[in-house]
């Protein structure tokens, strides 16, 4: 089974788990089994027209998937598979 | 750059001695350091450890660009600055702490929010740009700046317990140029998918480590020593301690120096990122209003948003309710009668006005126009 990480600002939605096993075997399967099992997280994984948003990475292991197979790239038992999403912390805005 | 022509005084060389020793640094590297110009963006939760660190190395010259005053909430995280420094301007006080720090450096002080009209000529200035803002439009700014004007951007960012460190648009010695932010992101999420700070709470140690991995990137690039950062992201989980260093690449499709750019200057950043909104208007009273009302003896209800030690420091009899606290005790607020809300200068009492008015339906209320600062300025002699 491949491993996902998942990271910290979207955990609320896999019920805090930071890593899910999946079984499938392409980016593509390991998607839909995640949206499957957490249905509030699909719509952090692909938008309106299906495909993963610009503000998402998804790295099988160190690579980007968009400079390996897009969601075409496959995945096998030892495969550790990262969602890093944007985020833009830094300073506490809700001051002056 | 010739170091021949930079000289450290014996102070200097009695300070750097813990650099100057370690056989890849140098004296050469602290040369370096000392000539270097650096613009720290956001002296906040990042720019705390970042401005300390690079302050304490011997960075030349400090640029610090933030536009907020110290609140009590920020020392949670922003270890920069103390209980006296509560109010004042964040780039100011930096500054004071950081002279104390070291007095062979110069800070330059940007109290200012940086934006599409002055970023240009500011980014100019300095040669290596270290990012620590909260949020999307303004990261997206600085990096199109930077990779406008060829200067490397040593970003790093955080949330809740993760944080995330790179070097953006960096040229290594070879002249080839590495990725930037827009390669790596190509757009901001809708406004409200990914919370900020604010929204979303960050543990207080986190900027600490991730703003020090910053400032080490800063050295790095300023001295030519390791490996940079670049075309690298490095990912930083606290809760499991799993740290994760993935490749970045340049993408043909990068709308600044992509294979057909379509961005030749900065843009509209609030636009871009979605978050542009109208802010509607609120009712406002003036100090003289606000005193003409005590003196005839209007009715009304008065709130002071501002920190419980601004509070004891000066306060004109208000009801004490800083605006973090505002939401939760919606109940102490009079909906049957005016309320006038205010803070020092008027910025504060407007998000609260507004925040209350959209969430609370409150149709009542007054933010006041200059805050206490302006009432003090009116009738400051009748003030007890």
């Amino acid at each position: 089974m491949a491993t996902v990480i998942i990271p910290t600002p979207l955990r609320k939605f896999t019920g805090n788990s930071s890593r899910i096993q999946v079984s499938a075997s392409k980016v593509s399967g390991v998607l839909d089994e995640l949206a499957a099992h957490y249905p509030e997280l699909k719509k952090h994984l692909r938008n309106a027209d299906g495909v993963v948003p610009s503000f998402i990475n998804i790295f099988v292991g160190d690579d980007d998937i968009r400079v390996l197979e897009q969601e075409h790239t496959s995945v096998s038992e030892n495969t550790i598979i990262s969602i890093v999403p944007a985020i833009a912390g830094g300073i506490n805005h809700l001051t002056a | 750059m010739n170091l021949e022509e930079i000289q450290l005084s014996r102070e200097e060389l009695i300070r750097y001695n813990r650099h100057i020793i370690i056989p890849e640094f140098g004296l050469d590297a602290q040369k370096k350091l000392k000539a270097a110009k650096v613009l720290v963006i956001g002296a906040g939760g990042l720019g705390s450890p970042l401005l300390l660190y690079l302050a304490a190395a011997g960075v030349g010259t400090i640029g610090i660009v933030d536009f907020d005053v110290v609140e009590d909430s920020n020392l949670q995280r922003q270890v920069l600055f103390g209980v006296d420094e509560i109010g004042q301007p964040k780039a100011e006080a930096a500054k004071q702490r950081l002279k104390s720090l070291n007095p062979y450096i110069q800070i330059e002080v940007h109290n200012i929010q940086l934006n599409a009209g002055n970023a240009l000529p500011l980014v100019q200035k300095y040669d290596v740009i270290a990012d620590g803002t909260d949020n999307f439009p303004t990261r997206y700014l600085v990096n199109d700046a930077c990779v406008l004007l060829g200067k490397p951007n040593v970003y790093a960012s955080i949330l809740q317990f993760e944080g995330q460190v790179s070097v953006f648009n960096y040229r290594d010695s070879t002249g080839e140029l590495g990725p930037n932010y827009r390669d790596m992101y190509a757009t901001a999420p809708p406004p409200g998918l990914v919370p900020n700070c604010a929204e979303g709470g960050v543990l207080g140690v986190l900027p600490g480590i991730i703003g020090s991995l910053q400032a080490l990137e800063v050295i790095k690039v300023i001295t030519g020593i390791g490996e940079i950062l670049n075309g690298r992201l490095f990912n930083f989980d606290a809760l499991s301690f799993q740290s994760r260093l993935f490749n970045i690449r340049r993408s043909p499709d990068n709308p600044l120096n992509g294979v057909a750019p379509t961005i030749h200057a900065l843009i509209d950043y609030e636009q871009f990122c979605g978050v542009k909104v109208l802010e509607t208007p609120i009712k406002e009273i003036t100090a003289s209003e606000l005193h003409d009302w005590q003196r005839r003896g209007e009715d009304f209800q008065l709130i002071d948003v501002r920190e419980p030690n601004e509070y004891s420091a000066q306060n004109i009899n208000a009801l004490l309710m800083p605006l973090g606290t505002v939401t939760d005790n919606v109940d102490k607020i009079d909906r049957n009668r005016k309320v006038v809300v205010h803070c020092k200068a008027g910025s504060r009492s407007s998000k609260a006005v507004r925040e209350l008015e959209a969430s609370f339906g409150f149709d009542n209320l007054y933010s006041l126009k200059g805050g206490i600062d302006a009432y003090v300025q009116v009738v400051g002699t009748e003030l007890s």
